[in-house]
């Protein structure tokens, strides 16, 4: 992923007066917090709010096709012009984020709670149990993300469920791994040993103290995948094995529109700044996100 | 060197044999039965059941599934992969015609990567916090959100639309012509080198700030090597290592990449193939296909480990 340092991160506050007893840090370190996860929470935030308020929001129904008035340039009628139907592309573009942000965080919700529950019972028990579940787990990260995404689809059939399963499937391993690898460590911890020799069964062990300690980790991990998970299913869309029509989805649009890019790039154009701001602003988020609770980066200078 | 490349070959073994299933078992997930999705509910119904036995008994669905896996496995260990459904032809050739653009793309897409990424990252480095900085950083930001297809569609409205400088799409065999190959290779290979390009120089940038600061840098500082020497010579050895791990990892985006970008570019390579494949239910060739890129990854993965071995004696030996 991106590196973790930025121009605007090296704007430190001054160190506290050594009179001044330092308040106690609480798991959110306040003062770490960069521009970067504001930039990004706030253009996530405007993301939420348009796609909850499309309705209300939008001038025109994102289907209504409006033969008469076909491939119109921007205007004040239609701010982002009219697609190769006569649909208006800025109402396409509101209720694509709804499309864009619905599948992103269901599709990594599959993934995280399928990946996590592997990690978790691959970590605990060991042995064989172990040894299958993590082979599984390194064969799907062999394929190219993007294409075992396209055939699961093509196989299921396209259709927004079955492209969120499909895009879980593909984010399973990489939880898988996390949570196996952060059980592994604090498997062998003293806490986790003095509760096994007081009588803690795998479940206690499981959800009272593993648990805490690997949702730090899995929650940037998340954050980080929504904007590839929202990229892939633009991709999909945009192949046409995506969302199907009418739904109103940047890749689809990008897709219709593409070809006329001689004539009417605004097709192309506006659905791509879509796509292009919503994943920069869940990696800003994501990137700020970890910076503020990983416990290697937490109190430490730049990395 | 041998015995270390021989072990990881063999260690490769059983993922290979998972992969394959899993690529396998994708017809398993079509609803209903493959020969039914191929045909087509319409088409499969009561008038036209002779067609649809009789794909059932070529495509061997009749046998238990671990049969026909092992079958398929069987063949396709000798680059038999059957025949395609739509046009008749063995998949085997198609996928040796298709693959070649593909691997093109990506080799091209990581060269330019490269290019990019070693002097943008070594400027950010020796400079950090300076304007130069910036605007690399806030490029690998964007760099890295941009859809490659959407990349591709804009440099295909600049270059060709605007300027009329390159053809929008289109295909020549660098052995037919390599100028018309690269010209052509020129607009996609960009398109899918860039996030890579972004990744990469910012873990040049991180890994050069890192061992700039060691001790054996400042000695040859302190003995007068000019900073160039200093930096190309003995910084940039050791920065690059992390480097080789993220294009090894990265191999898969990079295909992923190609794949969507060859529809925008008119190329006729693996992705073009498995979308339009799709779109004729022809899943024999998406299975095929799928494997075949699933393979290509691994190979990479191998020989990332491989380079590994050369550059630090200590991997070889664990």
């Amino acid at each position: 992923m991106i590196g973790q340092t930025s121009p605007a991160d090296f704007v430190r506050t001054p160190a506290l007066p050594a009179a001044v007893v330092p308040r106690r840090r609480g798991l959110i370190d306040w003062r770490r917090l960069s521009p970067r996860i504001w930039i990004g929470a706030s253009v996530v935030g405007a993301m939420i709010f348009l796609a909850l308020t499309a309705d209300f929001l939008t001038p025109y129904d994102p289907n209504y096709q409006n033969y008469a008035e076909f491939r119109q340039p921007p205007s004040a009628d239609h701010p982002f012009g009219t697609d190769q139907v006569g649909r208006d592309v800025y109402s396409r573009v509101v209720y694509g984020a709804r499309i864009s942000l619905l599948v992103g965080v269901v599709a990594v919700g599959i993934g995280m709670t399928a990946g996590v529950m592997i990690g978790l019972v691959a970590g605990l028990y060991g042995g064989w149990v172990d040894e299958i579940l993590m082979r599984i787990m390194d064969a799907i990260y062999a394929f190219p993300a993007l294409v075992l995404a396209l055939a699961i689809s093509a196989a299921l059939g396209t259709g927004i469920v079955n492209i969120m399963i499909a895009i879980g499937v593909v984010y399973m391993p990489s939880y898988a791994r996390l949570v196996r690898g952060q059980v592994l460590s604090i498997r062998e911890r003293e806490f986790v040993l003095a509760a096994r020799i007081l009588g803690a069964g795998a479940l206690r062990l499981m959800l009272l103290h593993i648990w805490p300690n690997v949702t730090a980790p899995i929650i940037v991990q998340a954050s980080l995948n929504i904007s590839t998970a929202i990229l892939t299913e633009a991709s999909l869309s945009f192949l046409g094995l995506g969302v199907n029509p009418p739904t109103p989805s940047w890749g689809s649009s990008l897709n219709g529109g593409a070809q006329y890019l001689a004539t009417a790039p605004w097709l192309s154009i506006y659905p791509g700044l879509a796509i292009f701001v919503a994943v920069l602003a869940f990696n800003l988020f994501g990137d700020g996100l970890r910076q503020l609770l990983d416990p290697r980066l937490r109190g430490r200078g730049q990395a | 060197m041998a015995r270390f490349i021989a072990r990881r070959f063999i260690s490769m073994v059983p993922l290979l044999i998972l992969v394959s299933m899993m690529a396998f078992s994708l017809i398993l997930l079509l609803p209903g039965d493959p020969a039914l999705a191929i045909l087509g509910e319409e088409r499969a119904n009561a008038d036209n059941k002779a067609a649809y036995y009789a794909l059932r008994a070529e495509l061997g669905l009749d046998d238990p599934v671990p049969i026909q896996y092992l079958r398929w496995a069987g063949r396709a260990v000798r680059g038999d992969f059957g025949m395609s459904i739509r046009n008749k032809t063995p998949i085997g050739e198609t996928i040796g015609t298709r693959i070649w653009p593909t691997a093109e793309l990506a080799l091209l897409a990581a060269i330019i990567s490269v290019v990019i990424a070693f002097p943008a990252g070594i400027i950010s480095a020796l400079r950090p916090n300076s304007w130069a900085d910036a605007g690399a950083t806030l490029a690998a930001l964007g760099g890295v959100a941009i859809p490659h297809f959407f990349l591709g569609i804009l440099l295909i409205y600049a270059f060709a639309v605007w300027f009329r400088v390159l053809s929008p799409s289109g295909y020549v065999a660098p052995w037919e012509d390599l100028g018309q190959n690269l010209k052509l290779m020129i607009m996609p290979a960009f398109a899918v080198g860039t996030g890579l390009a972004a990744i990469l120089m910012r873990q040049i940038r991180s890994a050069l700030i890192e061992v700039l600061n060691q001790e054996y840098v400042i000695t040859a500082r302190s003995k007068g090597l000019a900073e160039r020497a200093v930096v190309i010579g003995h910084a940039l050895k050791n920065a690059s290592i992390p480097v080789i791990t993220i294009m090894g990892q990265q191999v898969g985006t990079l295909i992923g990449g190609a794949v969507v970008t060859e529809t925008i570019f008119a190329i006729p390579g693996m992705g073009r193939l498995i979308v339009e494949s799709i779109s004729f239910r022809d899943f024999p060739v998406v299975q095929a296909a799928v494997l075949m890129l699933a393979l290509s990854v691994l190979v990479a993965n191998l020989l990332t480990d491989i380079t590994y071995g050369f550059l630090d004696p200590r991997i070889r030996h664990d």
